[in-house]
């Protein structure tokens, strides 16, 4: 070995070092099984991180993402968060979709100490049957999302209830809360019919004919992408839609409402995120620079991975270390801005207290829209302290 | 002693009777040799002593004891061994594997899980090798042999549960004029020096006539004639159905 | 159910059953000419369903525009799959048809990732058909004009394959050669252009299936795999290269499906019993039971075994020396690696030591065996229950480890007893019955295996806790089943395995019990899979189904195949250049997918007796 390549070979270990005294973020998702609303989710983080180190990123150090594809399974996910902590050495991890990839991450989490924000997945175990100290989760609930649209569901005094889901773990606990929690809100409510297709294999036309034989006043139904696509072509045909209302998780975020086009189904109780039409002073910060950069609309998804990342930085400057104790003590109770408004990270159980909006659907230039929205605050739609507690095994 | 015998066998397909009251025997030590025009019914016939088929009617008894309806593995428990008209043995294994599979299932080893399959009755597999001429080939691989050496291995495999009665469907079929004539001359011989019955089937009249003891005549069915292989040369009837083949 | 409610739903199960036979009927012909099982057959429909939207949109929503595009969307599948077949399983006819197989999987990666990259991630819905957007009233309720085109076009096409199958030349030549493939190359038939033909009119069949969905149906990037296991089921039950079959068995599933939904919920005797949950599994079930009874499907014939010379193996050689010193050489390095590598390092080899276990276990039956086992994550899957459930409410980690494979090897003696009664595809497609069965019974009973979500917090006990620790109980556990499956092979148990793959009949004329050694084979194979999925269960903490589900099992085969299934070394190296190129591609490239789907047909065109085959021949030739 010469002098020369003993030289390069210390400016080489030299700026290697200087690379792992960035703060490291390790992200993962499943990009390639849920594309439509993961793209937009990697452009939300991808801005905040821009804006971060912009603004001169944190403890002084830039933040550096390291973003993976988790394969889209559990197995798969774990290793790959393994991967992260043990090659790459990040401090925080964050992303993961589906509910089984988020509480296997979640898991793997709690066993390796290492800290791990849920960025999108619904489940309502992540937090509290299987919630540990470790995880945090952004997105609000099943749970809080079925809880939101209990309000006008009980106002509307319809008798007869007819249910669709998809048949997993999201479309099941969305339907037995709705069960639980209108029993409660109109005492004497009665569930006729209940159709429960295998995810992505709606046979659309037999279910909207199975449900209009149940002869329902109101039809609550969790499906969301190709197979409400499917549902709601079908219904209008069969003319389902003519004599029932439906509330429909979901159906109002821009991912699964935009492909319905001119078929929106007016009048539907939904829970989104009517983009456009959100004109708050941090939301048409967040809607410029999103468009500004990316040259398309935001999503939820964008909001989600752009509150994400912002968890991550604010959490590290309110820790003012990346130490995995310190950043979780400095995230329960934290409070901070997203682009739909101030959240709280609950110490309870790790749940940020997102909202999101409810409203009805009804089609604008052969689009579909959210109209009659408002803002459903996430910590009004929560079970009380002691259900939780009860709940949690920590 | 009679080792097989045949009594009032019946097999119908559909409306077709393919074997019409057919009965026969062979005894130990004798070679006997069913012959017939196509369509005779010698194939029926054969696949219902070899458990192929139920026959429909009739009696097959094998040193005394019932064989008819018996799975080909029971019936090859009793004593008997058999070959193929195609050849089958097992291609992705050597000649002398071929004859220790054959002697492993005789001395009722095949389950076992851990020994070396390759290292039991090596002796044997090569004394029963070398009886049919192949040991010199033992190492080499049944899936590159000539066709007439896989005959060969194939009496070896046959030979290996030291059968009393041998059934060989078109033994010498595919194969060269010399090597038939060699191939039942080794069938024979065996037979006689281990007093094993043989019963064949065989196309190739001078097979016949050279090396069987007794000739069993099938033609549509039914048995036309049985006897030395001079008594059946001179049969009308046998010389009818046949049509001068005979002569050629 | 009233009377109009059930004539509603039976017209919706001839609706559905419609595009469902399309599809099948083609890939029954690809099967009964070429003996391909293709894979790819349900890419082809879903570029159909893609191309079909993108070509209406184009031509403008009129009925011309529509129709027009619909049958240009077909007749460009049919161009697609031609340029397939001339250009890659031209090349492959000789090979190992399960290497075919193995071939038509890449490509559905590569098709797949081609429809992302033309299409973009969104799901795309098509218009619904100019003048036929509306409803009519049937028994008082409003049913699709679109669905009554359907149900009278299943017919027609059946009618139309029908004339061209029975009245023209080209139709006996399809006729003579799904019947003996060999007596047709023996009569002269250009066997080139008759398997190119049969492949475009396959195709056909399936991007015009796919297009005529459009109004029914939105594009997805999922729509390849959803499709393809249910034609599969529908020509398995109708019976392989039976075209009446395959319409037959497509009306009895969508049939069957349209009334589990329209029947609901029933309660009786104070149990609920959600008939509609069950269109999960229905057509496995289905499936299995026609199987079970009629083991070439309903109208099928019992398929001549014809083994192509591809399938010649030769004999089993104890291992060379130099062999043995690199087995050595290979296990002092991985005894090393704790200090050699780092942590992830350990990780990404233990998930390759049980997924080589997994493989060879595989191996052990599809190989020296014969039977093709499309449902081996059953094993793996019970394996990985069986030992987290053991955890969870019976015994300490230790002793579950071992419950796992238990429970695994129950799974195979019960669900192989059924599976060696069956040869060839219709066992395949058995052990795909009975592993989706599985699946969905697992996936189902949300308060005892956690559903969807799975069983969390499986983690070793603390003494293996650390990376080192876990790394090498994998390490030990899986080259002693490794290790011992090749012993099996060398002993007497397996040369009677291969003894009745090679000739059933031979096996049979010196006393062997095939059916036993098969059954016996099945379930040893089941124990060390499920070996394998309770090492899986407790190295990542957590399972969910996808551990049992069908893509499990394709990347067993994957596995098995890549690295060649006639050598025993083949599956380990299979795995691991696998589960390596599946970690890496992944990490850096958008189109992971893509890129082992070329890299998958690359080794197959190059190899057709896979890596190991292939660099074993070499050396033989060195050698010699």
């Amino acid at each position: 070995m010469n002098l020369r390549h003993l030289l390069s070979f210390g400016v080489a270990a030299i700026v290697s070092f200087g690379a792992h005294a960035q703060v490291k973020v390790g992200e993962l998702n499943s990009y390639k099984a849920f594309p439509a609303f993961l793209d937009p989710y990697k452009k939300g983080w991808q801005l905040a991180l821009d804006e971060i180190n912009a603004a001169g990123g944190v403890l002084g150090q830039k933040v550096e993402v390291i973003s993976r594809e988790d394969g889209g399974t559990p197995g798969d996910a774990v290793r790959t968060a393994e991967e992260l902590i043990a090659r790459e050495k990040v401090q925080v991890l964050m992303g993961t979709f589906a509910s089984h990839v988020g509480l296997a991450v979640s898991n793997l989490a709690n066993q390796r100490k290492v800290l791990f924000i849920a960025a999108e997945p619904l489940t309502d175990k992540i937090v509290w049957d299987n919630g540990n100290r470790y995880t945090f989760r952004l997105r609000p609930s099943t749970y809080m999302q079925t809880a939101m649209l209990i309000p006008d569901a009980a106002k509307l005094k319809k008798q007869r209830w007819a249910i669709v889901y998809p048949n997993y773990e999201y479309g099941q606990s969305a339907t037995r809360w709705f069960k639980e929690l209108m029993a409660k809100a109109q005492p004497g409510v009665q569930f006729v019919g209940e159709q429960a297709p295998a995810l992505g294999k709606i046979d659309a036309g037999a279910v909207a004919q199975a449900l209009a034989d149940s002869k329902p006043d109101a039809i609550f139904s969790s499906l969301f992408g190709p197979d409400l696509q499917k549902f709601v072509r079908e219904g209008n045909l069969r003319g389902l839609f003519k004599t029932t209302v439906v509330f429909n998780l979901l159906a109002g975020e821009p991912e699964y409402l935009d492909p319905l086009k001119d078929e929106t189904p007016d009048g539907w109780y939904v829970t989104g995120y009517p983009w456009n039409a959100i004109n708050t002073a941090a939301h048409k910060k967040f809607r410029d620079a999103y468009e500004k950069k990316w040259k398309d609309y935001p999503r939820l998804g964008s909001i989600v991975g752009y509150s994400t990342m912002q968890t991550v930085a604010n959490a590290l400057r309110k820790a003012k270390s990346a130490d995995t104790e310190k950043l979780i003590e400095a995230l329960r109770g934290m409070e901070m801005e997203t682009p739909i408004g101030p959240i709280v990270w609950r110490a309870l159980d790790h749940q940020s207290t997102m909202g999101a909006y409810v409203g009805r659907l009804a089609r604008k230039d052969g689009k579909g829209v959210m109209v009659d929205w408002k803002f459903a605050p996430g910590d009004q739609y929560l079970p009380p302290f002691e259900q939780i507690k009860a709940w949690r095994k920590d | 002693m009679t080792a097989l015998a045949a009594r009032n066998l019946c097999k119908a397909y559909g409306g077709v009777q393919a074997v019409d009251d057919v009965s026969f025997s062979v005894a130990a030590g004798e070679v006997l040799a069913m012959i017939g025009p196509n369509g005779a019914g010698k194939t029926t016939c054969f696949n219902m002593v070899n458990g192929q088929l139920l026959p429909d009617k009739g009696t097959l008894e094998f040193e005394g004891r019932s064989i008819a309806g018996r799975a080909p593995r029971e019936i090859w428990r009793m004593g008997v061994g058999r070959t193929f008209q195609i050849t089958a043995t097992f291609a992705s294994m050597t000649v002398r594997e071929n004859v220790q599979m054959a002697l492993l299932s005789h001395y009722r080893r095949l389950a076992s899980l851990f020994s070396v399959a390759a290292r039991q009755h090596r002796e044997e597999a090569e004394g029963l090798l070398e009886r049919v001429g192949m040991r010199d080939q033992a190492e080499r691989a049944c899936a590159v042999l000539a066709y007439g050496d896989l005959k060969r291995v194939e009496l070896a495999i046959a030979l290996a549960n030291a059968p009393r009665l041998l059934l060989m469907d078109e033994p010498t079929a595919g194969m060269a004029p010399g090597e038939r004539s060699e191939l039942m001359q080794l069938t024979a011989d065996l037979a006689r020096d281990s007093n094993i019955a043989v019963l064949f089937t065989e196309h190739d009249m001078d097979v016949v006539f050279t090396h069987a003891d007794r000739i069993v005549v099938l033609a549509q069915g039914r048995l036309i004639a049985q006897g030395d292989p001079a008594h059946v040369r001179a049969d009308a009837r046998v010389r009818e159905v046949y049509l001068g083949s005979m002569h050629a | 159910m009233t009377a109009s409610a059930i004539l509603i739903q039976f017209l919706n199960g001839l609706a559905s059953a419609s595009s469902l036979f399309f599809v099948a009927a083609g890939l029954s012909l690809i099967f009964g000419v070429t003996r391909i099982v293709n894979f790819a057959h349900g890419s082809l429909y879903m570029l159909g369903t893609y191309m079909g939207c993108s070509l209406v949109e184009y031509f403008g929503r009129t009925p011309l525009g529509f129709w027009g595009g619909v049958l240009i969307a077909g007749l460009a599948a049919a161009l697609i799959g031609a340029m397939i077949e001339a250009t890659l399983l031209r090349r492959l006819y000789q090979a190992p048809e399960l290497l075919q197989l193995l071939a038509t999987f890449a490509l559905v990666l590569v098709i797949k990732d081609f429809a992302l990259w033309a299409w973009g991630p969104e799901d795309v819905l098509g218009p619904r058909a100019p003048g036929l957007d509306g409803a009519v009233t049937i028994a008082g309720r409003a049913f699709p004009e679109y669905d009554l085109l359907l149900i009278a076009l299943g017919p027609v096409v059946l009618g139309l394959l029908w004339l061209l199958l029975t009245r023209t030349r080209w139709g006996s030549l399809v006729r003579a050669a799904t019947e003996d493939r060999e007596m047709a190359g023996a009569l002269g038939v250009n066997q080139g252009w008759l398997f190119t033909g049969v492949f475009a009119l396959g195709s056909l069949l399936a991007g015009f299936g796919g297009a005529v969905n459009i109004p029914r149906e939105p594009a997805t990037l999922m729509m390849d795999l959803s499709i393809i296991s249910d034609v599969f089921v529908v020509v398995v039950v109708g019976g392989m290269g039976s075209i009446p079959g395959a319409f037959l068995a497509a009306l009895l599933i969508s049939e069957i499906k349209a009334f589990c939904i329209g029947i609901g919920e029933v309660h009786a005797y104070g149990i609920d019993i959600s008939f509609s949950k069950l269109t999960l599994v229905v057509e496995f079930i289905v499936m299995a039971i026609v199987l079970v009874i009629r083991p070439w499907g309903l109208l099928g014939r019992a398929a001549s075994v014809a083994r192509g010379p591809g399938t010649l193996e030769d004999p089993l050689r104890s291992p060379s020396r130099h062999l043995l010193a690199l087995g050595v050489a290979v296990l002092g390095v991985l005894v090393l690696m704790p200090v050699l590598g780092d942590a992830y390092t350990l990780v990404l080899l233990g998930d390759i030591l049980v997924f080589a276990l997994f493989s060879v276990s595989l191996h052990f039956i599809i190989g020296p065996a014969g039977m093709h086992s499309f449902g081996h994550a059953a094993y793996f899957g019970l394996g990985a229950y069986g030992a987290a459930l053991a955890l969870k409410h019976l015994v300490p980690m230790e002793a579950a480890l071992f419950a796992g494979p238990f429970v695994a090897a129950l799974g195979a003696v019960v669900f192989g007893w059924f599976c060696v009664r069956l040869s060839g595809v219709y066992l395949a497609m058995l052990t795909l019955a009975f592993a989706q069965i599985t699946w969905s019974v697992v996936f189902q009973w949300d308060s005892f295996t956690g559903g969807s979500n799975g069983v969390v917090d499986v983690w070793p006990a603390a003494w293996l806790g650390s990376k080192t620790a876990y790394y090498y109980l994998t390490l030990v556990l899986a080259t002693a089943g490794i290790l011992l499956l090749w012993r099996m092979l060398y002993a007497p148990f397996g040369y009677a395995l291969r003894a009745v793959r090679d000739s059933p009949l031979r096996a049979d004329a010196i006393g062997i019990d095939a059916r036993r050694f098969q059954w016996a084979g099945f379930s040893l194979a089941g124990l060390f899979a499920g070996l394998a999925g309770a090492l899986y269960a407790f190295s990542k903490g957590s399972i969910s189904p996808e551990v049992v589900a069908i893509p499990r099992s394709v990347d067993g085969l994957v596995m098995v195949l890549l690295g060649g299934i006639q050598t025993l070394t083949g599956p380990v190296a299979g795995a691991a250049v696998f589960t390596w190129l599946q970690d890496t591609i992944a990490r850096n490239t958008d189109f992971w997918r893509a890129t082992l789907g070329v890299i998958i047909l690359i080794l197959v065109l190059a190899f057709p007796q896979g890596a190991t085959g292939m660099l074993r021949r070499r050396f033989a030739r060195e050698q010699s």
